[in-house]
């Protein structure tokens, strides 16, 4: 699975808007993970995980930041995203289930922020592109 | 059976009776045949999917996500019996439609997203998180009877 040219061009368009936000957004959409799916708690018994808290956004920031790196280089997402790779192989080993649920909490995050830009073939592109870094995060797991 | 505290049936209580169920139903069935385009193969007798703008403007589309997303409001009002609630459809998506229940997580996470475009701010986690509760429990529910 890869983007088309057309879905590149959506997301880099939406990406503008959503960097002007990117910490909240990142913020939100672990609040969201956290009280759908409760059970994605456990990969954090270090953190004080109230909404809010300063673990709380710092994640956040930190995993929309590297939604931006993959974004710059769209083209070679593998790249960019190689030592996060091998930090979630390795060290984090997060069970690849957990991918999607972020995911949609982000796309979930998304269309409530930009409802007029996350248009059905919007949606389909950011599916896609999230896919594949969840591809590129699990892809050293053995 | 899912079981909702008294402060998760207030977070959703003033969302629900706003839901345009015509408005959501279309967006969410359609939203399901672009994004996840293998869905569409229940849908042969539907016209022309051929592509996003099709698919989103077509009738036949529009009706039937109205009546799915009918059923599933409905599940709000039946939480307490929900695999007695949907037993007939149940029995229906295995027999008649031959549904892989895997699709009903598919949809109800389409509508989740529907949802937040729709109602943005108020679409608050808690409230989001309820809406994925019932919503799981109505999946479960529809595939119930399967055999």
């Amino acid at each position: 699975m890869s983007l088309t040219k057309a879905e590149r061009t959506v997301i880099l368009s939406m990406w503008d808007k959503i960097s002007t936000q990117a910490d909240a957004i990142g913020t939100q959409a672990l609040e969201r993970l956290f009280a759908s799916y409760p059970q994605t708690k456990t990969y954090f018994p270090h953190f004080d995980l109230h909404p809010g808290s300063a673990h709380m956004r710092v994640h956040g920031a930190k995993v929309v930041a590297a939604l931006g790196e993959a974004v710059k280089s769209i083209d070679n997402i593998g790249g960019a995203l190689a030592k996060l790779s091998e930090l979630h192989a390795y060290i984090l080993r997060v069970d690849p289930v957990n991918f999607k649920l972020l995911s949609h909490c982000l796309l979930v995050t998304v269309a409530s922020h930009f409802p007029a830009d996350f248009t059905a073939d919007a949606h389909t592109a950011w599916d896609k592109f999230l896919s594949i870094v969840s591809c590129v995060l699990t892809e050293k797991y053995r | 059976m899912v079981h909702l505290s008294a402060e998760e049936k207030a977070a959703v209580s003033s969302l629900q009776g706003k839901v345009k169920v015509d408005v959501v139903g279309g967006e969410t069935l359609g939203r399901l045949l672009v994004v996840y385009p293998w869905t569409q193969r229940f849908f042969d007798s539907f016209g022309d999917l051929s592509s996003p703008d099709a698919i989103m403007s077509n009738g036949k589309v529009k009706a039937h996500g109205k009546k799915v997303v009918n059923s599933l409001i409905n599940g709000l009002k039946n939480l307490d019996n929900l695999k007695g609630a949907f037993a007939k459809l149940s029995e229906l998506h295995c027999d008649k439609l031959h549904v892989d229940p895997e699709n009903f997580k598919l949809l109800g996470n389409v509508m989740v997203c529907v949802l937040a475009r729709h109602f943005g701010k108020e679409f608050t986690p808690q409230v989001q998180a309820v809406f994925q509760k019932v919503l799981a429990g109505v999946a479960n529910a529809l595939a119930h009877k399967y055999h």
